[in-house]
C-alpha cells in the first residue's frame, strides 16, 4: 500500500509542477522561489485544516463543523484580545486550541456515545457553532483597530526567512506525519478506517478513537481560528462561511478516500497546495474567480476518477499475486 | 412423499380434481416453458439418465492476467436432477458460476441450452434464459420487503403502468405457500429475516421468474442442521418442478444426501463426472485432491494439566444463561451446537467484546472481568473470529501491521510505535507458520486465503495468549488448508496453550477435541469426554432429542 500511495502522491506532485509551469507561461514571476514561499504561506491555514479533516475522514467519518469551529474560536480569541490586550499571544493560541478541543469533543462525544453518524452530528454543530458565534459577539465585528499589534503581527514575523505562519504549518505537518506513522493512535486510525470490525477484535476501541479524531480536528479548527482572524484581521459571524467544503476538497484531491482508511499526510498537504496555487494564480493571470470554482471542481472529480482507477489496478495485482502465492 | 405434497401445494389454486394432473400448465408460469419442462421431466421416482441435458458447457476456458482459472472444462445439468460441483478452494467453481450467470465471458468454449448453442453476454441474458444463482451470501435487498425482493424487475403492473402492490403481495404469498414457507410475511423487511429465510426468499424469487436452472453456491454454509433440512426439502421441490440444479458444497454428507450427479474440478480442470450412486466418497476425494487423504486429523497425545480458565454462571440478558465450564492446560475443548445456539456469543463475552449480566470468569485462579477486547488480550485470552475477511485481516495494511495490531501496546513505548519490534514480532510468528509472502510490507490483501488465515493466526499468537478461542477455524477453506490448521492446533496445545474450538463440523469436533461442550438455545446441554463419543449423541443433544 505504501508504494501505491507514493505513486498517487507523486502524480499529484507532478500535476502541481505542471500547473506551476503552465501558469509561468502567462506570468513568468510565478515560479519564483519568493512567490512560491508566498503561495505556501497563503495556503498554510488550508493545509492545517486539511490535516485535521484527514484524520476524521480516515476513520470513515467527516467533520463538517470545522469552518464554524474556526469562526467561533476566532471570534472568542479576537474578543479576548480586544478586551485584554495584555494576554500574550502564546496563551491565546493555547486558549484557541482549548476552545477548539471543547467543540471537537462535543462532536466526538455525540458520535461515540450516542452513536449518531458524524455527518449528521457535524451538520448540526456546523449551524450551532456559527450561531454561537453570533450569540457571543451579539452580531458585532471585531475590527483590526480593536486588535493588539502583537495579535496581528505574530504570524507575520519572519523567522529564518519564512513567516511564523509557514513555520506553524510545517510544525503541524511534522507532528501529523509522526502521529500517523509512528504512534499507536495513528495506526489505530488507519486500522479502524480499513476494517472497523477486525479492529474491535484486535482490541482497538473504535468509539474512543473516533472521539479522539474529532478532538484533533476540533483543536486544529481552533488553531486555524486564531490564524485566520489574525491574518485577515476581521472577526465576524461570516468568517470562513462554506470553507468546510474547501477543506474536504483538499483532502479528496490529496487522495484521501472518503470511504476511509486510505490517505496520507503528504496527500492532504499536496491537495491543499493544489487548491492554494489555483486560487493564487488565477487572479494574477486574469482569470475570473468563477473559473477557480470550476477548476477545483474538475480537480476533485479527476482525483476521484484517478483514485478509483488506482484501486482497480490494485485489484488486478491481487489476482496476479494470489496466483504466485 | 414430500414431493407430492409440494406439488399439491403448488397447485392449491387449481380445483382439487385437477391436482393430480402434474403436467397441466400452471397459470402463473410461462406455459411454453412449462410444457417443455414437463416433456423433459424424468420419472419422479428417480433421476432418469437418458434425458438430454438442459445446459451444457463444453471446452470452457477462462484466464485472468497471470491466472488460468478454467481450462477446457465441461459441465452438464439435467432437468429434474441435482448436479454437485465439487472441488477445493480455487478449483474454479466460482469462476464457472460467474460464466453461467453472464458475469464473466469465457475465452473459449460453447454454451448450449436445450441443445441450442448460445452465449450469455450479460447477467440479463442469463436471467432471460432462466438461469439464477443463489449465493453464499444471498444477494438480495435488505431494506426492501419480501414481496419486493421476489418480484424486483418483474413486478406485476396495473393498467397505468405502476406497480400493482396488491397482486404482488398476493403472488408473493402464493409462491411462499407453495414452498411451505408460508410463515414468511410477504411484507416483512428482508433485514429482519434470518439467513435461512433469506434463502427461502431467494428460492421464491427463482420460482417467480420461472427459473429453469438454479445454481446454489454453498447455500448451507451459514445454516443450522434444521435449516439445512428445510433447504433440502426445497431442493427436492425444485427437482420435482423439473429445474436443473447445480449444488456447490464442501460437505460430502450433503452432496450424497441431495445430489444425483457430480462433477469434480481440480486446479481449473474437470477431472471427473458421473452418477453419485456409482462413486464412493473416497473416490471423489481422491479426484478432488489428486491423492488419498487417509487421516485428516493429527494424532495427539494430550498432556492435560490444571484448569486455566473457569467460567461459571455466565449469563446474558438475551443470548445465553448460566454457562459454566473449565478449560485445562494443554486441552482442546470443542464447542458444538446448532448455528444460533449461542456459542459465538459466549466466546465474545469471554473475549470482552460483549458484556455479561452475571457470572464469573477466572484465569489461572484470578477472577477477571474483561470490559474490552484489549483487556482480555492483556489478560491472555484471544478470540479468533469466524469471518476471516470481515473480522480478521485488515486488508490495506501490510502484513507486519496486521500481525502487530493487537500487540501494539507491547511493541510501543508510551504510544510511540517501535517499528523494529513490530517487524521482529511479525517475522518470528510468520516464519513459524511458514507464511508465503514476498515481504512483510506487502498488503495482506494480495495474499491467498490460506496465507491470510496464517496472518490472522500469527496475529493472535503474537499476543502470547494463554487461551486461544477459535471460532469455526476451518469454515469454507479447502481440505489441504484444513489439515494445516488442525496440525497447527495440535502443535499449540502441545506447547501448553489451551484451545477452545467452536465448530459446527462433527468430524472436526470429534477429530480434534479432548472434551466437547454441547450448547442448545443459549444453555449448556451437556459436556462429554471425547472417548468413544459418537456423532449421533452430539447431534441429538444439540437438537434436544431424547435418546
Amino acid at each position: 500500500m505504501k508504494n501505491f500511495l507514493k505513486y498517487r502522491e507523486i502524480w499529484l506532485l507532478a500535476g502541481i509542477v505542471v500547473l506551476i509551469g503552465l501558469i509561468s507561461i502567462r506570468f513568468p514571476g510565478f515560479a519564483d522561489p519568493a512567490n512560491l514561499r508566498q503561495v505556501f504561506n497563503d495556503t498554510s491555514i488550508l493545509m492545517i485544516l486539511a490535516l485535521g479533516q484527514m484524520v476524521v475522514i480516515l476513520t470513515r467519518s467527516i467533520d463538517l463543523s470545522m469552518a464554524s469551529n474556526l469562526c467561533f474560536t476566532g471570534m472568542v480569541v479576537a474578543m479576548l484580545n480586544a478586551a485584554h490586550p495584555a494576554i500574550p499571544i502564546p496563551a491565546l493560541i493555547v486558549i484557541a486550541l482549548a476552545v477548539g478541543l471543547v467543540l471537537g469533543a462535543i462532536n466526538g462525544f455525540l458520535v461515540w456515545r450516542l452513536n449518531i453518524p458524524s455527518i449528521v452530528v457535524t451538520l448540526g454543530t456546523l449551524t450551532i457553532y456559527r450561531g454561537a458565534t453570533f450569540v457571543v459577539s451579539g452580531g458585532a465585528w471585531v475590527n483590526a483597530d480593536q486588535m493588539s499589534p502583537d495579535f496581528i503581527n505574530f504570524q507575520r514575523a519572519a523567522f529564518l526567512g519564512l513567516p511564523v505562519l509557514s513555520w506553524i504549518a510545517l510544525l503541524v505537518i511534522a507532528v501529523f506525519f509522526l502521529v500517523m506513522t509512528r504512534t499507536q493512535i495513528g495506526r489505530s486510525i488507519y486500522a479502524i478506517g480499513v476494517n472497523p470490525t477486525a479492529s474491535v477484535y484486535a482490541g482497538i476501541n473504535v468509539g474512543r478513537t473516533k472521539f479522539i479524531v474529532f478532538c484533533i480536528s476540533g483543536m486544529i479548527g481552533g488553531l486555524a481560528g486564531y490564524l485566520w482572524i489574525s491574518r485577515y484581521v476581521i472577526a465576524s459571524v461570516e468568517v470562513a462561511n462554506g470553507y468546510e467544503l474547501n477543506i474536504i476538497a483538499a483532502c479528496v484531491i490529496g487522495g484521501i478516500s472518503i470511504a476511509g482508511g486510505i490517505g496520507s499526510v503528504g496527500g492532504a498537504v499536496l491537495g491543499a497546495l493544489f487548491l492554494g496555487i489555483i486560487s493564487n494564480a488565477l487572479p494574477v493571470i486574469n482569470i475570473s474567480p468563477f473559473w477557480q470554482m470550476a477548476i477545483s471542481g474538475s480537480a476533485i472529480i479527476l482525483a476521484v476518477v484517478l483514485n478509483a482507477r488506482g484501486e482497480r489496478r490494485q485489484g488486478r495485482i491481487i489476482l496476479r499475486k494470489a496466483e504466485a502465492a | 412423499m414430500i414431493l407430492v405434497d409440494f406439488k399439491l401445494m403448488w397447485r392449491d389454486n387449481v380445483p382439487p380434481h385437477l391436482q393430480t394432473d402434474l403436467s397441466g400448465p400452471d397459470t402463473d408460469m410461462d406455459t411454453t416453458a412449462q410444457h417443455k419442462v414437463e416433456a423433459e421431466r424424468p420419472e419422479p421416482s428417480g433421476p432418469a439418465h437418458n434425458t438430454s441435458p438442459r445446459l451444457t458447457l463444453s471446452g470452457i476456458s477462462k484466464s485472468f492476467p497471470g491466472v488460468r482459472a478454467l481450462h477446457r472444462v465441461s459441465l452438464s445439468l439435467y432437468p429434474g436432477q441435482v448436479t454437485a460441483l465439487i472441488g477445493e478452494n480455487g478449483a474454479g467453481k466460482s469462476t464457472l458460476v460467474k460464466i453461467m450467470t453472464g458475469i464473466y465471458q469465457p475465452d473459449t468454449g460453447e454454451i448450449g441450452i436445450d441443445g441450442q448453442a448460445t452465449t450469455l453476454p450479460s447477467a440479463h441474458a442469463a436471467f432471460g434464459h432462466g438461469i439464477t444463482a443463489i449465493h453464499q451470501e444471498t444477494v438480495l435487498f435488505d431494506d426492501l420487503s419480501v414481496a419486493e425482493n421476489i418480484f424486483l424487475g418483474h413486478a406485476p403492473r396495473t393498467r397505468f403502468g405502476t406497480i400493482d402492490w396488491r397482486t404482488m403481495r398476493n403472488n408473493a404469498r402464493e409462491v411462499l405457500e407453495t414452498m411451505r414457507a408460508g410463515h414468511i410475511d410477504a411484507d416483512a423487511r428482508l433485514r429482519d429475516l434470518g439467513i435461512a429465510n433469506k434463502h427461502l426468499v431467494a428460492v421464491a424469487r427463482a420460482m417467480s421468474i420461472d427459473a429453469r436452472i438454479v445454481i446454489m453456491d454453498e447455500p448451507t454454509a451459514a445454516l443450522s442442521m434444521k435449516e439445512i433440512e428445510e433447504l433440502f426439502l426445497l431442493i427436492e421441490f425444485l427437482k420435482s418442478e423439473g429445474k436443473a440444479v447445480l449444488f456447490i458444497s464442501h460437505k460430502f454428507d450433503e452432496i450424497y444426501r441431495i445430489a444425483d450427479r457430480y462433477t469434480v474440478f481440480r486446479d481449473g480442470e474437470m477431472v471427473g463426472e458421473g452418477l453419485l450412486k456409482d462413486a464412493t466418497q473416497n473416490e471423489i476425494v481422491r479426484m478432488m485432491v489428486g491423492r488419498n487423504v487417509d487421516h485428516i486429523f493429527p494424532q495427539r497425545e494430550p498432556k492435560i494439566g490444571a484448569p486455566v480458565l473457569s467460567v461459571s454462571g455466565l449469563s446474558h440478558p438475551t443470548e445465553f444463561d448460566d454457562i459454566g465450564f473449565e478449560l485445562r492446560k494443554g486441552e482442546i475443548l470443542g464447542f458444538y451446537g446448532l448455528v444460533g445456539a449461542g456459542r459465538s456469543e459466549v466466546m465474545q463475552a469471554i473475549a470482552g467484546i460483549t458484556r455479561t449480566s452475571r457470572g464469573t470468569i477466572s484465569l489461572d485462579g484470578k477472577a477477571i472481568a474483561p470490559r474490552s477486547a484489549a483487556e482480555s488480550i492483556e489478560a491472555g485470552i484471544v478470540y479468533v473470529p469466524e469471518e476471516r475477511g470481515k473480522q480478521g485481516v485488515v486488508i490495506g495494511l501490510p502484513i507486519f501491521q496486521n500481525v502487530s495490531l493487537p500487540s501494539l501496546a507491547r511493541t510501543s513505548k508510551s504510544g510511540v510505535l517501535g517499528l523494529a519490534e513490530e517487524f521482529a514480532l511479525a517475522r518470528s510468528y510468520t516464519e513459524r507458520l511458514d507464511l508465503r509472502a514476498s515481504s512483510l510490507s506487502q498488503d495482506v490483501g494480495t495474499l491467498s486465503g490460506g496465507n491470510q488465515q496464517k496472518v490472522v493466526i500469527a496475529k493472535w499468537l503474537a499476543t502470547a495468549p494463554k487461551v486461544i478461542i477459535l471460532d469455526e477455524p476451518t469454515k469454507g477453506i479447502d481440505i489441504g488448508s484444513k489439515a494445516a490448521v488442525h496440525g497447527f492446533m495440535a502443535e499449540l496445545v502441545a506447547q501448553g496453550l489451551s484451545v477452545i474450538m467452536v465448530s459446527s463440523e462433527l468430524p472436526e469436533i470429534l477429530g480434534m477435541s479432548d472434551r466437547v461442550v454441547v450448547m442448545r438455545e443459549g444453555r449448556i446441554a451437556a459436556t462429554y469426554e471425547n472417548k468413544g463419543l459418537d456423532a449421533e449423541t452430539l447431534v441429538r443433544t444439540a437438537a434436544g432429542i431424547a435418546a
